[in-house]
C-alpha cells in the first residue's frame, strides 16, 4: 500500500495530525477494526468508503473515543487519546464531529446549539458565542433559522447547523460520520457543498460516506475497508479508475453501473 | 347537614397535609435527581449504590419507613432533626424525611424513565463537543429527560399527597388524623369520608390537571 497524499492549493503547514497503528477492537466475537494503520496529515481530506458492516463508522468514532478500542494506539497532533475525564474531554473539543442522525440538541435553539460548546467548554464570552455563532450559520447558509428549534428545519438545513456547531469549537480534525447517509436525496448537495467549500479552506477531514462523487472531488486520499480492514489506499482518480484490490473491484462495480 | 363539622379545624389539617407534600415533593425531587444521576452514570460503585437503594426502598411498605424513622431514628438514636422539644414538629419532620426516603425511589424511576426517552445521540454529540459527564447529564440529558418524565412525575406527587395520610400512624396532625378523630367522635361516617375524600381530590386533581398541560408545553419535539 502506498500512501498517496495530493497537494493542495492552499498547502496547509506539513505533518501528522490523525495516526492510528495496529488498532484493534471487538463487538463480541466480531473484529470490527483489524490491525488498522492509518495517518492523516494536516490539512488532508480523507474519504472512507466501504460496504456496510465494514467498520468504517466504527474507525470514525473511535478517533474521538465515542468507541474505545481494545488494543493499538490513536495520537492527534503527537498526544495519545486519553482515557476519560478531563482530557479526554478537552481532546474532543478539538476534534469536531459531524453524525448521520445530525443529533442537535433538542430542547435548544438553533443558537443555543452553536454557542453551547463555545461557553460551557471554551468558556467564551455569550455576545462573542452568539456572534460567532451567526456568523457560521450564515457560512452554512441557515443564518434566517438561528430562532428556531432543530425539528421546524429540514434535514440539510439541521445537518448544516450540525457543522456550524462542530466549527464553532475551532477543531484541529473534522470527522463525517455518513452525514448525507439520512437526508433526503434533494438535500444531499446543500450539505456536500458546505464540506467541500470546508475542505477548499484546508481543513482536516475524514468522511465516511457513500457519496462517489464527493470523493472524487474533494478527497486527497480514499480509504477503502472491508471487513474490518483497511483493503487498499489511493488518490481519487486512481482508486476509482484502477483499482487494484478485487475487494475494491467488486465494491465499485457493484455501485457505479446503476 | 355539615354541622358536625364545627369545633374541627378542617383546613388547618389539610394545611398540614399541603405542606408534607410540598416539603416531601421538593427533597425526594432533589434526592431523586441525584440517585438516578448515579443509575445513569459511569461511576460503578454509585449504580450499584442507585439501584440497591431504589430496589430496596420501593418494596418496602411506607407504613414501616415511617415508623423506623419514628421508632428507629427518633426514640432509639435520639435523632431530633433540630426540633428540639416539640414532639410535634420532631413528628412533621421526621415524617418528610420518611416520605422523601421512600417517594425519591420512585421519582428517581420516574426520571429514568425520561432519560430512556432521550436519543443516544444527544449525549454523544454533547460529549463529541467536550462537555464532561456532569455537563451533559446538566445540560443536556436531564432537562430533556424532566420534559419527558412530567407525567410519570405527576403520577408520583398524586401518590405522594395520599401517601401523607401515612404520617397519622406516628401523630403528625394532617387531615386523616383529623378524620379518625372524627369518626370516633361523631356519628355520621359517610359524610365524613365524604368530606375528607372531596378535600383530596381537591389537591390531586388540579395537581394532574396543570402537570399534564405543563407537560404538553414543554415536550421537546423530534
Amino acid at each position: 500500500m502506498t500512501d498517496v497524499t495530493v497537494a493542495k492549493e492552499d498547502a496547509a503547514p506539513v505533518g501528522d495530525l490523525v495516526v492510528l497503528k495496529d488498532v484493534n477492537k471487538h463487538f463480541g466475537a466480531l473484529h470490527v477494526l483489524q490491525d488498522i494503520d492509518l495517518t492523516i496529515a494536516r490539512g488532508e481530506v480523507v474519504v472512507v468508503i466501504g460496504p456496510s458492516g465494514s467498520g468504517k463508522s466504527t474507525l470514525c468514532r473511535t478517533i474521538n473515543r465515542l468507541e474505545t478500542i481494545d488494543s493499538g494506539s490513536i495520537t492527534i497532533d503527537g498526544k495519545p487519546l486519553p482515557d476519560e475525564g478531563k482530557e479526554l474531554a478537552r481532546l474532543r473539543a478539538d476534534v469536531g464531529m459531524v453524525f448521520q442522525s445530525f443529533n442537535l440538541f433538542a430542547h435548544k435553539t438553533i443558537l443555543e446549539n452553536v454557542t453551547l460548546g463555545q461557553v460551557k467548554v471554551r468558556k467564551a464570552d455569550k455576545k462573542v458565542a452568539e456572534e460567532k455563532a451567526r456568523a457560521l450559520l450564515d457560512r452554512v447558509g441557515v443564518g434566517a433559522q438561528a430562532d428556531k428549534y432543530p425539528a421546524q428545519l429540514s434535514g440539510g438545513q439541521q445537518q448544516r447547523v450540525a457543522i456550524a456547531r462542530a466549527l464553532a469549537m475551532e477543531p484541529k480534525v473534522m470527522l463525517f460520520d455518513e452525514p448525507t447517509s439520512a437526508l433526503d436525496p434533494e438535500m444531499i448537495n446543500e450539505v456536500l457543498e458546505v464540506m467541500q467549500q470546508l475542505a477548499r479552506d484546508g481543513m482536516t477531514m475524514i468522511v465516511v460516506t457513500h457519496e462517489m462523487g464527493f470523493a472524487r472531488s474533494a478527497a486527497n486520499r480514499v480509504v477503502f475497508m472491508a471487513d474490518g480492514r483497511i483493503v487498499e489506499e489511493a488518490a481519487p482518480e486512481q482508486f476509482f479508475s484502477n483499482p487494484r484490490s478485487d475487494r475494491a473491484k467488486d465494491f465499485l462495480s457493484k455501485i457505479l453501473h446503476h | 347537614m355539615f354541622d358536625f363539622l364545627e369545633g374541627y379545624d378542617l383546613l388547618g389539617a389539610f394545611w398540614a397535609t399541603v405542606q408534607l407534600t410540598v416539603y416531601s415533593a421538593i427533597g425526594s425531587l432533589i434526592w431523586g435527581t441525584l440517585l438516578a444521576g448515579m443509575r445513569v452514570g459511569p461511576v460503578p460503585l454509585m449504580r450499584t449504590f442507585g439501584t440497591a437503594y431504589v430496589n430496596f426502598v420501593r418494596n418496602i411498605p411506607l407504613t414501616v419507613i415511617i415508623l423506623f424513622s419514628s421508632l428507629g431514628l427518633n426514640q432509639t438514636l435520639g435523632v431530633k432533626l433540630g426540633g428540639g422539644e416539640d414532639f410535634d414538629t420532631i413528628n412533621f419532620r421526621l415524617a418528610v424525611l420518611g416520605l422523601i426516603v421512600y417517594t425519591s425511589a420512585f421519582v428517581c424511576e420516574a426520571l429514568r424513565s425520561g432519560i430512556n426517552t432521550v436519543p443516544l445521540g444527544q449525549a454523544e454529540a454533547a460529549r463529541a463537543l467536550g462537555l464532561n459527564f456532569g455537563q451533559v447529564l446538566q445540560l443536556i440529558v436531564l432537562p430533556q429527560a424532566f420534559r419527558a418524565a412530567v407525567n410519570p412525575l405527576a403520577n408520583v406527587l398524586i401518590a405522594l399527597t395520599k401517601n401523607t395520610t401515612v404520617a397519622a400512624v406516628i401523630g403528625v396532625a394532617e387531615a386523616s388524623l383529623l378524620m379518625n378523630e372524627m369518626i370516633e367522635n361523631e356519628a355520621q361516617l359517610v359524610l365524613i369520608g365524604a368530606v375528607f375524600a372531596f378535600g383530596f381530590v381537591c389537591l390531586t386533581l388540579p395537581t394532574g390537571v396543570l402537570m399534564g398541560l405543563l407537560g404538553k408545553k414543554v415536550a421537546v419535539k423530534r
